[in-house]
């Protein structure tokens, strides 16, 4: 068998060898050397590895266990001194390898800016699980600080990972604008306000003049004078092709080891692959040529004819919330024509780049879901004159197609690449699919679309989808903690079907893998229990989180807030004085009047708690319920009583509804408000549910959002009476008790069923709705109560310790 | 050893937890099963959130602050988090809690 020896074991080298075992497992006795202690990993997912949303062990490529399968040598850890070419051995510091073919895999180092300081202790390059180790340390510090020397795909990606792990984060940038290789100026100043808003600190053209620190590194100097404080810098200002092996053994260079198309170097027997290798003129640093270089590769080696060419490459930024591509040549040029669409509120950037009636360049920030369709076209080289008025659109456009999201991807021709990273297009996907791949996993497996960064995943879902149609089951969710297996709808599924009506019910027969659950699974299950057997299970305290069981809401400093519900935002003298000296009593220090119309209490201690509701009780307030996953207020205006323009007694209609909903749990918090005319002054269309009153009735809205999201409620019908708007109101929130996942808001949840099959139930099927009130009537028989009376009456141990041993003592 | 009683094991309700005020500091007292008890320091070492408000599951318990998960028995956070709350030698006699806080207290002395 003839011996091969690969240095350096990579991602290209590591796809080579799969390649090659996979052609001809006996064609080669291998031995692979490599100057990190550990075999092949995917080293573009060390920025989810980073930010704490994967292990390193979910990134390793290749495990002992499959290089000891493929009768690979492995020499990890061991550097080679040098190669013999006379003598074909590979010298490593351990000893000497002999070789019929070498492959020189080598790949790149991370180029280190020679300013003073930059060997000091904490200054870190971000290339290796070395690097992103000491990084992960440096963040564990309270208030640690971290400085990124270069703001292009690495240097950012770190920046959000460290910034995710808690870190102050600032990013240095040479040039005028962020990623100014893959981005235009306005894309790169979208990108820089994205980081901005997450709280990453940008300078550009920020010259790095010192790193100073006494054992390791204590801040960053820069030319203008600036100091930056930093317990870690970061350096990812490039990299440089590592190929001083090449060099030695005297192979022909170039900026890098110079191969031709079947990547074989001047000597016949030598082959290069990857970061470390120069083919007419270019360099490489992407995944995708590298993979496409491995197969080329592979075959040369097993003297089968094939040919390695440059492509096209795009590229896309990992930062979850950055949605940004750029793709081909954007350069500004005199036969070149821009066309430009941007919309500020969205923060939308689009930019195609036109020469001679085809499409050769597009940057778009924002919104990149029709970015494989110009991909496409870029890489065709096709005439899109005809197009040109509305190509800026995209491929909805074009010819009339429905605005269906599959509609995009079904378009797409089989040659339309869906995998960047390992070049894979449509065709091979549906290929794959019709051959019995027919999930996610599988088609990894046979095809590795979406197997390397993942940013594709939702691609291939969708070919899935458009191939295989109903056939398709959409991946499974995740289950709810690691306590148990089950999805979240599984488990309410199962708690109806199987008529479980306790937490021990619960745990038992769905195999839950814990004692009692923990902090995720039980307020879930409590939920659950108490909206699906309202009568039958007793609602547990211990299940709750410390606001909802001690019915207040808990500080930083570990005393709460008291905040009496005032009905529609209504109150009068008698309840604002019991409030005035309910705050003087207890020595509130903040008073403060909330965003849902009433007044908050802030700062009351634990053992205080019991007394201040039984003052505010006395004078006729009960709980706001400010804390819980429930109702929390009816927002209202002033409407036909007082107001010139109010069509509607909404203020009625808004206490009414309080008076109906209070105490209900729900699977998060829900948030009304009733406006008297479209004017709108409650700010009823981004509310849960939001009634509008006009002259003919009322426009019942639902699953508004004003929080993490910002989202105007959608009609779910308009009535002409009181009574209607209050039964769609009530049967849409039990409908919502009863089916959505414990903390998705409405608007979640909406999302996810569609608004259609919510109006299916609550508006058109009048049995339906009937059912929901009254099922929604028999668990407020339960909840629709005052805790902070029961609590003050009988649970008053609950917010007193156990023991005081400091007055014992004191005796 | 000294052993203090400080009350009746129902009078702390089953998952949850009671407070104890020391000298050396408040000390959290924990009915992680109808006849086991733990005592820890209130206080999580992250933001020095109340452990006595936090969910209670297994021999666990979790900060209501931001989640950090201490193993009862020797005080370490789990998972990812690093940090340690002291904990206390505890033990139940005919349904009553005895705690030793020697250890609490040479601390707070020292």
């Amino acid at each position: 068998m003839q011996k091969l020896v690969v240095i350096g074991a990579g991602m290209a080298s590591g796809r080579m060898l799969e390649h090659l075992f996979e052609a001809d497992p006996d064609a080669y006795e291998v031995t692979l050397f490599n100057a990190e202690p550990r075999g092949n990993y995917n080293r573009i997912m060390l920025s989810p590895v980073l930010s704490g949303e994967k292990s390193f062990e979910e990134i390793v490529t290749h495990d002992d266990a499959w290089y000891a399968a493929n009768k690979v040598t492995t020499r990890f850890g061991e550097a080679v001194t040098g190669i013999d070419r006379a003598r074909k051995v590979v010298i490593g510091a351990n000893g000497e390898v002999p070789y019929d073919k070498l492959v020189i895999a080598t790949g790149s180092a991370p180029f280190i800016i020679p300013c003073p300081g930059h060997k000091l202790p904490g200054v870190v390059a971000y290339r290796d699980l070395e690097d992103t180790n000491a990084m992960v340390e440096a963040s564990a510090r309270p208030g640690a600080q971290a400085v990124v020397i270069g703001g292009g795909l690495l240097g950012l990606e770190a920046a959000a990972g460290l910034r995710l792990r808690g870190m102050e984060v600032t990013v240095l940038h040479l040039m005028g604008h962020l990623m100014e290789r893959q981005l235009d100026e306005a894309a790169g100043y979208l990108l820089q306000k994205d980081l901005e808003r997450r709280g990453i600190k940008v300078i550009c053209r920020a010259s790095t003049k010192e790193i100073r620190g006494t054992d390791r590194v204590e801040e960053v100097l820069l030319e203008d004078g600036t100091e930056l404080p930093a317990d870690i810098v970061v350096m990812a200002v490039g990299i440089r092709p590592a190929v001083q092996l090449g060099k030695d053994a005297g192979l022909e260079m170039g900026r890098a080891i110079v191969v031709d198309a079947s990547l074989r170097t001047s000597d016949p027997d030598i082959y290069a692959v990857g970061e470390c290798v120069e083919y007419q003129g270019n360099l490489f640093g992407l995944v995708a040529p590298l993979y496409d270089q491995a197969k080329v590769l592979a075959k040369s080696l097993l003297g089968q004819e094939d040919t390695f060419k440059v492509r096209q490459l795009s590229t896309k930024l990992k930062v979850t919330g950055c949605d940004l591509f750029s793709a081909g040549d954007f350069a500004d040029g005199p036969t070149r024509e821009d066309i430009v669409f941007r919309d500020p509120a969205r923060g939308v950037y689009k930019r195609l780049v036109l020469e001679d009636d085809a499409l050769v360049g597009a940057v778009f920030y924002g919104d990149t879901a029709d970015s494989n369709w110009f991909f496409g076209l870029i890489q065709s080289g096709e005439d899109v004159s005809a197009m040109r008025d509305t190509l800026i659109f995209g491929p909805a456009y074009q010819g009339g197609a429905a605005a269906d999201p599959l509609s995009a991807v079904a378009a797409l021709p089989p040659e339309a690449e869906i995998c960047g990273c390992n070049g894979v297009c449509k065709g091979t996907i549906v290929g794959a699919i019709a051959g019995g791949a027919t999930d996610l996993g599988a088609l990894r497996a046979s095809t590795k679309a979406s197997a390397s960064c993942g940013s594709c995943t939702g691609l291939v879902e969708q070919v899935l989808s458009v191939t295989l149609g109903d056939a398709y089951a959409a991946p499974r969710a995740q289950p709810i903690c690691t306590c148990c297996e089950l999805t979240h709808e599984d488990v309410r599924l199962l708690i109806k079907s199987k008529e479980l009506k306790s937490q021990p019910a619960v745990w038992q027969e769905l195999g839950w893998k814990t004692p009692n659950g923990c902090h995720v699974c039980r307020p879930a299950v409590n939920f659950y229990l108490l909206a699906d057997w309202p009568l039958e299970y007793q609602d547990d305290l211990q299940s709750r989180f410390v606001n909802e069981r001690k019915h207040a809401n808990i500080q930083k400093d570990g005393t709460f807030s008291v905040m009496p519900r005032m009905w529609g935002g209504i109150t009068n003298p008698a309840e604002l004085r019991a409030i005035a000296d309910a705050a003087e009593k207890y020595k509130v220090p903040t008073v403060k009047v909330t965003g849902g119309q009433r007044i908050d209490l802030l700062g009351v201690k634990s053992e205080d708690l019991p007394y201040i509701w039984r003052d505010l009780n006395a004078a006729g307030m009960v709980s706001g319920h400010a804390y819980s996953k429930g109702l929390r207020t009816v927002k209202t205006c002033v409407g036909t009583d007082h107001c010139r323009f109010g069509t509607q007694d909404s203020t009625g209609l808004g206490i009414k509804l309080e008076k109906i909903l209070w105490g209900s749990w729900t699977p998060h918090k829900v948030k009304l408000a009733v406006s008297g005319c479209p004017r709108n002054c409650a700010e009823a269309t981004c509310k849960d549910v939001g009634i509008v009153c006009v002259d003919s009735g009322y426009q019942v809205g639902v699953a508004g959002a004003a929080g993490m999201d910002l989202k105007e409620t959608e009609r779910l019908a308009d009535v002409a009476s009181e009574q209607e708007a209050i039964d769609l109101t009530v049967a849409f929130i039990q409908l919502y008790r009863e089916n959505a996942k414990y903390l998705d808001r409405p608007y979640k949840w909406v999302k996810k069923v569609g608004l259609d099959w919510v109006k299916a139930r609550v508006v058109d099927d009048l049995a339906e709705r009937a059912r929901l009130v009254a099922a929604f009537e028999l668990s407020q028989t339960v909840y629709r109560k005052d805790p902070w009376a029961e609590h003050a009456a009988e649970q008053t141990d609950r917010y007193t310790p156990i023991a005081d041993l400091t007055l014992e003592a004191a005796e | 050893m000294n052993w203090i009683d400080i009350g009746a094991v129902e009078d702390i309700p089953l998952r949850g937890a009671r407070l104890l005020k020391t000298h050396a500091g408040c000390i959290a007292v924990f009915r992680t099963a109808e006849a086991e008890v733990f005592a820890a320091s209130n206080s999580c070492p992250h933001k020095g959130g109340p452990l006595a408000d936090g969910i209670v599951h297994g021999q666990k318990v979790t900060c209501p602050l931001h989640n950090w998960v201490f193993d009862l028995n020797t005080g370490e956070a789990q998972g990812a988090d690093t940090g340690r709350i002291a904990v206390y030698p505890v033990q139940l006699e005919n349904g009553r809690i005895l705690v030793d806080l020697s250890a609490a207290e040479q601390r707070s002395a020292a």
